[in-house]
C-alpha cells in the first residue's frame, strides 16, 4: 500500500462501513480516480468486500474509474444549459476529444464528465476545464478552447 | 393479537404485524412477486405486489406494509391488474425475445407472469440493454442481457453464502448486476456454488452447459463413457419430471443412464463410504498429535474455493481427503482398468451432481493426473434431466435396475452424504471401528439433522469425547472460522456444506423448489438409511475389497496418492 | 486576504453582552458595537464583493484580486470583504462600496477591468451610474443622490426578506456578523430555557411545513421522532439539492452558513438528538467550504460541542459529502447513502422517524425548512403564521430561471401569485414575446399555462391543479419553447438519475423518454408500420404514467410522470403539432426541421453537399442543387455553412 492511501485510511477507524463514501472521496481526491488496488485496501481498512465498494461507487456521478486527464472538462447539463445548446457542446467535445463522459483521452490530456446543474443558469451553457470556467458558449468555440488548452500545454 | 381485515369486500383474519402479502398467502390469496424471498426483508424493488388500499395514494407493496384493523384492500382490482401487467410488460420491453431458444424455456418466473397476466401483444418498445454473455466460470454463465434485477442473487450470496461476489453495478437503467470492476465472474471471489442459478427467476444465470460435450463422447467409439452420480441426486431428478418432491428414484436413473448409453454407472455413494474410511482416519491421528483441529470437512468444492480465498490461514485444517466424486474419478482411473480389462486412455469418466461447483472441482489442477482430468465432465441434476428428455425416455415406462458391479455397492451412510449432517453421522458410524473401540449403542444422530444452519452433537468413543459441528449455509461459518483463527475453537470435527440443507439443496438441483421440497428430500434421505442393511461405510463389502485386495490397507501410501489432495491459497479480487 | 476581516470585538464580549443577554432588546451600547460588527456603520471604506458560487462563476475571484491589488498599489487603508449572493444573478458579479458617513451602494457587472474605474470614481465620491443597482436605506446615513434605493427596484419590492435577510448583507465567513444581526440569540435562548417539547409545540404552532415539497408539519415530525423510544436519534439536513435549475440551497449556505446552522441545532435540540448530519451535494465546493468553517467558528464560540452554555445539551455536527445521486434527496436513500450504500431508497413503513439512520429514529429536514427556524423563535410563531396564507404560512425562496427578465433567487410569502413573481420580481419576459408556459417544481413539477397563472404559489393550490411545489423551481417558458422538448428533457434527466431499484420507474422513465424521442424526431424511413408503432406509444403516454405514478417505490418515481400528465392536460396542441404534422412551430425540436434549397438563390457552389452527414443534397456544380426529404434529418449543418443564404426551413 502506498503511503498516500495509508494516510487517507489512517484518518478513519477500521471496520466502519459508513466511512466508505469519505474514503473514497479522499481517495478520489488524492488520485483522481478509484483504482482497483485502493478499492481492495479500502476494503480490507472496512472489511467490505470490493464488490460492494465497486456497487457502490458505480452508483454515483462523482466516482470515476480511469484516471483524471490533465486537463479536467466537466459540462454543465442543467435546464437552462439544455435549452443553450449543452446537448450541441457535448456533441462537440465528444467530437474533438474522441471520448465519452467518464473517460480520460489515451495520451491522458483530457477527460470529460457531465454535471447535472452548476448553479450558473445565467451564463448558459457553460464549461468547466480544472477550475477556469468558460461561460455563454457557442458549439463553434469548443475547439478554439480545447486549442488553448493544448497550446498552453506546449 | 389477530385482526380483521377486508379483502375483496370479505372479512378475513390476520395477525397484527404481519404483512399484507403474508395475510393473503394464509387466506389463500396469491399475489405475484419477482423479488420477495423468503427468510429475507422485503426490498419493495419489483412493486408486482401492490394492491389497492382504500384510502393510500397510489398502490402499496403488499410485501413491505404491515396490516391494520379494518384496512380495506382489493387484491385484483382494474387498478391492480393494469399495473401489474404494464410492470411485466416493461420488463419484456428490455427483454430478448429468445424464450424459444432459452434454456428457462418453461420454467422461467417471467414467462409465467406474463402468462398469468395475460400479456398478449407488444404493447411498449423500445430500445433493449445488450451485454455480452460472461462464460468464463467453469460452472457459472452469466447472461446479463436476461436479468431483470430483481437481486435475488446478490441477497443469497450475500446473506447465505457471505461470498459477494457479486453486486448491483451502475444506477438506473444501465444497472447491472456485475463483479467487482465487472471482471468475468471467474477472477472474482465467486466460489461456483450456484445457489444464484437457484434463486435466479429467468435465465441471467444457468449453468455451463455440458451435454454437447457428452454426447461427442458417448458416440466416440473410441471412448468407454462411464457415470457416476452422486447420493443426493437420486431423490431430486424425479421432480424434473413433475414428481412431487421426496422420491428416490435411484433404481431408475441406473436404467435410464444405461439407455442413454454409459458404459457403466457407478453410484457416488461408493466413494463416499471410503472418503469416510479416510477423513475417520485423518481425524483419529490428527486427534491423537493434536494438530491441526478441528478437521474441516472437504467434500464440498465450493466451501474449499471459499477457505483458498479468504481463509488461507486456515487451510491446513482441511482434511486433504478429496470428495467422493473425486475418489471414485481416480479410482476410475487407475484402479478400474486392471480389474475391468477396460484400456485407461479410452475411459471418458462422467460424474452427474446436484452442484454446479463440482464442474468447478473436476478441473482443479490438483485434480489431474499427468494432464489427465480424474472426472472429465460434470452434468448437474438438471443437465441429467434433460439428458432423458432430449434421448426421449419416458420414465414412466422403464424398470428400475441395480448400478453396476463392484462401485455401484454403497452403505446407507455414503448415501447421507446428500444432507447437511449425513458426513458426520457416516464419520461417527465409522469412527469406533477405525479407532478399535466398541460399536456405539446408537446409529441415528438426530441433534445433526434437520434443516437449522449450525448443529452440533458430543459423542464419547472409546474414553475420548469428540465434539462435532454441522453447518450448512456458507454464511454460518463464520463465526466459527474466526474462532478457530483466535484459536478458541472447540469442535474436533467441522462438516461444512456450502448450500443451505446440504446437497440437496446444491446449486444444479431443479429450479423452484421451495423449503418444504428440501425438507422431503431430506425425509427421502434418512428413509433410505432407515431401510438399509448396510448402515456403516466400514461395512460395505466393496470398500473392503478395495482396501484389501488392491491398497494394502488404511492407511496407507496408495490410498494416499489416490485420495488425497493439497489445497493452496488463491488469489481472486476480494 | 479575505480571511484578515477587521473585528472589532472580542468572543467574550459577543458572549456575554449578546449571546447571554436574553432581554429582547440589546443595551444601546451594545447595539452601536453591534452596528459597525455588521457594518451598518464604517470607519474606513468597506468594499464587499459578493462571492457566491453564482459570483465565482461570472469572474468575482478575478474582481476580488484586482481590489486587493488596486488598495496594495495605492497604499488605500479600506476593508475587503466577501459576502453572499443578492439573489440577483444577472447582476454578477456585484461588488458594494460602503464610505464613512454614507450608505452602502451597489455595483452590477463588475469585472476585474472595470473594477478600477469603478474604485477611482467612489473614491472621489463619484458615483459611476452606469454600473448602479442601488444603495442600501439607512436612516442614519447620507444617501446618495439620484441613485435608486435597492428595496424599490421591482426585483427586490416585491419580496419578502426573512430567510435571505443577510444575504449579500453580511460576510458568511463571520460568525460575529451574524450574531451582530441578532443570530444565535433564540439558539442559545431556547436550550436553556425550553423543554423539547415545548420546542416541538413551538415550531408545530407556527404552521411551519417541509419545504422540501411534502408539506408535512415540521414540529409533528419532530415530535413523532422526539417520542419513539430510542437510546440515539438523528437529524439529518437534506442540502443534496440536485434537480436542474435550483440552486436555492446552495445560496443559502453560501451566503448565510449560520442561519442553517442555528436552525439545525434548535432542530436536534428538540428532538433530541446530539448528533446532525448535513448531506450536501460534493461538487458545492464554495458552500461546503464555507458550512465547515462556519461549524469550526460555532465550535469555537461554544455553540457547538459538549454542554453548549451550561444547557446540559451535547450537539456534534457531521458535513456529510453526497457523492452525487438526485435520488439521494429522497430520505430513504440519504440514510442508505450516509450509511455508506448505494442510495437507494427503501419502502415506507418503516418511516424514518420510527427506523431511519442506522435504524434509530431520524428526521430529515431540507435546508430551507431548518433556516426557517430561528426566526420562528426569534419573533414567534404568531408571526410566521401571519406571513403567507392560511394553509401555507411562510415564505418561499424561489429560483427564477428561462425566459425573464431578471433571473435569480428571490423569497416571497406562500401565496404569491405565480403571475405577480413573474412579472415582479421577474420583470415579465424580454423581447415582448409572449409567456407561454411557466413549470414549477422541476423535474418532478408541473405545468402553469398562462391561463391560469393568476394561481397563487402555496402547496395545495398548485397540487389542485397537479404540480408538486418540489425546492422551488420556476422556469419560464416564452413562445419560442417547445413544451415537448422540455418535457423530453426532464424524462432524459429523471431516467438517468432514477436508481434503477423499483421496475416501473427504472423501465418506464425511459420507455416515456423514448416515446418523446421517437415524436421529436422525423423518422428516416417510415413506413405505415412505424407510424402506427409511433402512434400507440404516444396513446401509452398516459397509461404509462400512471402506472409509474402508482407503483413506484419512491417520490422520485412516483413524481417522474408529473410534467408528462401535466403536459398531456394542457398542451395538447403541441403534442398534435409534434405527432400529425410533425412539426415543432417553435424550432426547438430540431430533427423535426426540413430545408429547402431556393433555386434562385442557389449558386452551385458546392459548399454543403460534401457536409451533409447523410448526403440527402445532390446537384451539379454551378446549377442549383436540391435536398432530397426523405433523407434530410433536420440537422441544419447545411443552413449554417450556405453564403448566399439559399437554405431555409421549410
Amino acid at each position: 500500500m502506498d503511503y498516500q492511501t495509508s494516510a487517507i485510511l489512517a484518518k478513519y477507524p477500521r471496520g466502519q462501513s459508513d466511512c466508505l463514501i469519505p474514503i473514497l472521496q479522499d481517495i478520489q481526491e488524492e488520485y483522481g480516480y478509484l483504482s482497483e488496488t485502493a478499492v481492495v485496501e479500502v476494503g480490507r481498512h472496512l472489511d467490505l468486500p470490493s464488490s460492494k465498494i465497486f456497487g457502490l461507487a458505480t452508483f454515483y456521478n462523482q466516482f470515476r474509474f480511469e484516471p483524471r486527464g490533465r486537463f479536467h472538462v466537466s459540462l454543465c447539463h442543467g435546464t437552462s444549459c439544455n435549452v443553450a445548446a449543452a446537448p450541441e457542446i457535448l456533441r462537440e467535445l465528444e467530437k474533438i476529444l474522441k471520448i465519452r463522459p467518464g473517460e480520460t483521452t489515451r495520451d491522458g490530456m483530457f477527460s470529460l464528465e457531465i454535471l447535472a446543474c452548476m448553479g450558473a443558469c445565467h451564463l448558459a451553457p457553460l464549461i468547466r476545464v480544472n477550475d477556469n470556467y468558460h461561460t455563454k458558449l457557442d458549439p463553434g468555440s469548443i475547439g478554439d478552447i480545447i486549442d488553448s488548452y493544448i497550446t498552453g500545454e506546449e | 393479537m389477530i385482526v380483521k381485515i377486508e379483502v375483496n369486500s370479505k372479512v378475513i383474519k390476520a395477525q397484527k404485524g404481519e404483512t399484507i402479502m403474508s395475510a393473503l398467502k394464509a387466506n389463500g390469496i396469491k399475489i405475484p412477486s419477482i423479488c420477495s424471498m423468503k427468510d429475507f426483508t422485503p426490498t419493495g424493488a419489483c412493486r408486482m405486489c401492490v394492491v389497492e388500499v382504500e384510502g393510500s395514494q397510489g398502490l402499496v407493496p403488499s410485501c413491505s406494509q404491515p396490516v391494520n384493523e379494518w384496512m380495506k384492500i382489493k387484491t385484483h382490482s382494474p387498478q391492480v391488474i393494469k399495473a401489474r401487467k404494464t410492470i411485466v410488460e416493461l420488463l419484456l420491453s428490455n427483454h430478448p425475445d429468445d424464450c424459444l431458444y432459452c434454456v428457462r424455456n418453461g420454467s422461467c418466473e417471467l414467462q409465467a407472469l406474463a402468462e398469468e397476466l395475460n400479456v398478449r401483444e407488444r404493447r411498449i418498445m423500445g430500445r433493449k440493454n445488450k451485454y455480452k454473455l460472461d462464460h468464463s466460470s467453469p460452472s457459472i454463465v452469466r447472461d446479463p442481457s436476461k436479468c431483470i434485477l430483481c437481486g435475488r442473487c446478490v441477497r443469497v450470496c450475500d446473506e447465505k453464502l457471505s461470498v459477494f461476489a457479486i453486486d448491483f453495478v451502475n444506477r438506473g437503467n444501465r444497472t447491472i448486476i456485475g463483479t467487482a470492476y465487472n471482471k468475468d465472474l471467474n477472477f472474482s471471489s465467486c466460489i461456483n456454488c450456484g445457489q444464484c442459478i437457484m434463486v435466479c427467476p429467468t435465465a441471467a444465470l444457468f449453468e455451463k452447459d455440458s451435454l454437447p460435450e457428452l454426447e461427442d463422447a458417448l458416440h466416440n467409439p473410441e471412448k468407454t463413457v462411464l457415470v457416476q452420480y452422486a447420493p443426493s441426486v437420486g431423490v431430486t431428478l424425479a421432480e424434473e419430471f413433475g414428481v412431487k418432491p421426496g422420491k428416490d428414484i435411484s433404481g431408475l436413473i441406473n436404467a435410464v443412464l444405461k439407455k442413454i448409453g454409459f458404459e457403466r454407472i457407478f453410484d457416488t455413494s461408493f466413494a463416499a463410504d471410503i472418503s469416510v474410511m479416510e477423513m475417520t482416519s485423518e481425524l483419529l491421528a490428527r486427534k491423537n498429535k493434536k494438530e491441526n483441529m478441528p478437521l474441516l470437512t472437504s467434500c464440498c468444492p465450493a466451501w474449499v474455493k471459499y477457505v483458498e480465498q479468504l481463509y488461507p490461514d486456515l487451510l491446513p485444517f482441511l482434511s486433504n481427503t478429496k470428495s467422493p466424486q473425486q475418489i471414485l474419478g481416480s479410482v476410475l482411473k487407475s484402479y478400474y482398468p486392471e480389474i475391468s480389462g477396460i484400456a485407461a486412455g479410452s475411459i471418458y469418466s462422467v460424474a452427474v451432481a446436484p452442484c454446479t461447483a463440482k464442474k468447478f472441482e473436476a478441473q482443479r489442477e490438483e485434480m489431474t493426473k499427468k494432464g489427465i482430468s480424474e472426472v472429465d465432465l460434470v452434468l448437474t441434476t438438471r443437465e441429467l434431466a434433460k439428458l432423458i428428455k432430449l434421448y426421449g425416455i419416458d420414465m414412466n415406462q422403464i424398470e428400475p435396475e441395480i448400478a453396476d458391479d463392484p462401485y455401484g455397492m454403497r452403505s446407507s451412510a455414503g448415501k447421507l452424504f446428500g444432507v447437511s449432517g449425513g458426513v458426520t453421522e457416516a464419520v461417527i458410524r465409522t469412527m469406533p471401528h477405525v479407532s478399535g473401540a466398541r460399536e456405539p449403542s446408537r446409529v441415528k444422530y438426530q441433534e445433526l439433522r434437520g434443516g437449522k444452519g449450525k448443529k452440533e452433537a458430543e459423542i464419547r468413543i472409546g474414553k475420548t469425547t469428540y465434539r462435532f459441528a454441522v453447518v450448512s449455509g456458507l454464511s454460518n461459518v463464520l463465526p466459527l472460522l474466526e474462532d478457530i483463527k483466535a484459536g478458541k475453537c472447540e469442535y474436533d470435527f467441522v462438516e461444512v456444506m456450502a448450500c443451505m440443507g446440504g446437497c440437496i439443496n446444491g446449486g444444479g438441483q431443479p429450479v423452484g423448489s421451495d423449503e418444504n421440497a428440501v425438507k422431503a428430500r431430506m425425509k427421502a434421505l434418512y428413509s433410505i438409511d432407515e431401510r438399509e442393511i448396510i448402515r456403516f461405510s466400514h461395512k460395505n463389502p466393496k470398500v473392503n475389497e478395495l482396501y484389501n485386495n488392491h491398497l494394502g490397507g488404511l492407511p496407507g501410501e496408495k490410498c494416499k496418492s489416490l485420495f488425497h489432495t493439497t489445497y493452496s491459497a488463491r488469489k481472486v479480487l476480494l | 486576504m479575505s480571511e484578515k476581516i477587521h473585528i472589532p470585538v472580542e468572543k467574550e464580549y459577543l458572549v456575554n453582552n449578546v449571546l447571554l443577554n436574553e432581554s429582547a432588546d440589546l443595551p444601546v451600547e451594545v447595539e452601536k458595537i453591534l452596528r459597525f460588527v455588521r457594518k451598518d456603520k464604517v470607519k474606513h471604506p468597506v468594499i464587499m464583493v459578493g462571492t457566491g458560487s453564482c459570483g465565482l462563476i461570472s469572474g468575482a475571484g478575478e474582481t476580488l484580486l484586482e481590489i486587493n491589488k488596486y488598495l496594495l498599489d495605492r497604499d488605500i487603508k479600506a476593508d475587503v470583504i466577501e459576502t453572499g449572493c443578492t439573489g440577483y444573478c444577472s447582476l454578477e458579479p456585484v461588488v458594494d462600496v460602503h464610505l464613512p458617513g454614507k450608505t452602502r451602494i451597489s455595483f452590477k457587472n463588475v469585472s476585474a477591468e472595470k473594477l478600477p474605474f469603478l474604485l477611482d470614481s467612489m473614491l472621489n465620491n463619484i458615483v459611476p451610474h452606469e454600473y448602479v443597482v442601488g444603495q442600501y436605506e439607512n436612516p442614519s446615513l447620507e444617501l446618495w443622490k439620484d441613485v435608486p434605493l435597492i428595496g424599490e427596484l421591482p426585483f427586490f419590492a416585491m419580496q419578502y426578506r426573512n430567510l435571505m435577510k443577510n444575504w449579500g448583507r453580511i460576510s458568511p465567513h463571520s460568525i460575529e456578523e451574524y450574531i451582530a444581526a441578532g443570530g444565535y440569540r433564540s439558539y442559545v435562548k431556547t436550550i436553556r430555557n425550553y423543554t423539547h417539547e415545548e420546542v416541538c409545540d413551538i415550531v408545530e404552532k407556527s404552521g411551519l411545513q417541509g419545504r422540501g415539497g411534502g408539506g408535512f408539519l415540521t414540529g409533528k415530525k419532530w415530535k413523532i421522532a422526539h417520542t419513539a423510544m430510542a437510546d440515539q436519534r438523528f437529524l439529518l439536513c437534506n442540502a443534496n439539492e440536485s434537480d436542474p435549475g435550483g440552486f436555492a440551497n446552495r445560496s443559502m449556505i453560501e451566503s448565510d452558513p449560520h442561519r442553517l446552522i442555528e436552525g439545525l441545532v434548535i432542530a436536534a435540540y428538540a428532538i433530541g438528538t446530539s448528533r446532525a448530519y448535513i448531506y450536501i451535494r460534493s461538487d458545492y465546493i464554495t458552500a461546503i467550504n464555507r458550512l465547515e468553517k462556519a461549524i469550526d467558528r460555532a465550535q469555537y464560540y461554544g455553540l457547538l460541542g459538549y454542554n453548549v452554555y451550561g444547557s446540559g445539551f451535547n450537539i456534534d455536527i457531521i458535513v456529510s459529502k453526497g457523492p452525487g445521486a438526485f435520488v439521494c434527496g429522497e430520505e430513504t436513500a440519504m440514510i442508505s447513502s450516509i450509511e455508506g450504500k448505494r442510495g437507494m431508497p427503501s419502502p415506507k413503513p418503516p418511516y424514518p422517524a420510527i427506523s431511519g439512520l442506522f435504524g434509530k429514529p431520524t428526521v430529515v429536514n431540507n435546508v430551507e425548512t431548518l433556516s426557517n427556524i430561528p426566526a420562528i423563535f426569534e419573533n414567534g410563531p404568531d408571526w410566521f403564521m401571519s406571513l403567507g396564507n392560511k394553509t401555507a404560512p411562510g415564505t418561499k425562496i424561489l429560483t427564477l430561471s428561462g425566459k425573464l427578465n431578471n433571473q435569480g433567487i428571490i423569497e416571497v410569502p406562500l401565496g404569491t401569485k405565480v403571475k405577480d413573481i413573474i412579472f415582479g420580481a421577474g420583470g415579465g419576459v424580454p423581447a415582448k414575446k409572449e409567456l407561454k408556459a411557466v413549470q414549477i417544481g422541476g423535474p418532478s413539477g408541473g405545468f402553469v399555462t398562462s391561463e391560469n397563472i393568476d394561481i397563487p404559489y402555496d402547496f395545495d393550490s398548485l397540487a389542485s391543479v397537479g404540480i408538486y411545489m418540489g425546492s422551488g423551481g420556476m422556469l419560464v417558458l416564452d413562445e419560442d419553447c417547445c413544451i415537448i422538448d422540455t418535457v423530453k428533457y426532464f424524462m432524459d434527466f429523471i431516467q438517468k438519475e432514477s436508481c434503477g431499484k423499483c421496475i416501473p420507474c427504472r423501465e418506464g422513465t425511459r420507455r416515456m423518454l423514448e416515446v418523446y424521442e421517437n415524436i421529436t424526431k422525423r423518422p428516416v424511413d417510415e413506413n405505415g408500420h412505424a407510424t402506427l408503432e409511433r402512434f400507440k406509444g404516444v396513446m401509452q403516454l398516459e397509461s404509462l404514467a400512471s402506472v409509474i405514478k402508482d407503483t413506484s417505490l419512491c417520490g422520485l418515481g412516483q413524481k417522474a410522470p408529473n410534467p408528462v400528465i401535466s403536459s398531456l392536460k394542457y398542451f395538447r396542441n403541441d403534442y398534435e403539432e409534434h405527432i400529425f404534422d410533425r412539426e415543432c412551430s417553435a424550432g426547438v425540436c430540431k430533427e423535426l426541421r426540413l430545408f429547402y434549397i431556393d433555386v434562385e438563390k442557389c449558386t452551385g457552389c458546392t459548399a454543403c453537399a460534401p457536409k451533409c452527414p447523410v448526403s440527402a443534397i445532390i446537384g451539379t456544380k454551378r446549377h442549383p442543387f436540391f435536398i432530397v426529404e426523405e433523407k434530410c434529418t433536420g440537422c441544419g449543418i447545411c443552413y449554417d455553412v450556405c453564403k448566399f443564404n439559399a437554405i431555409s426551413v421549410k
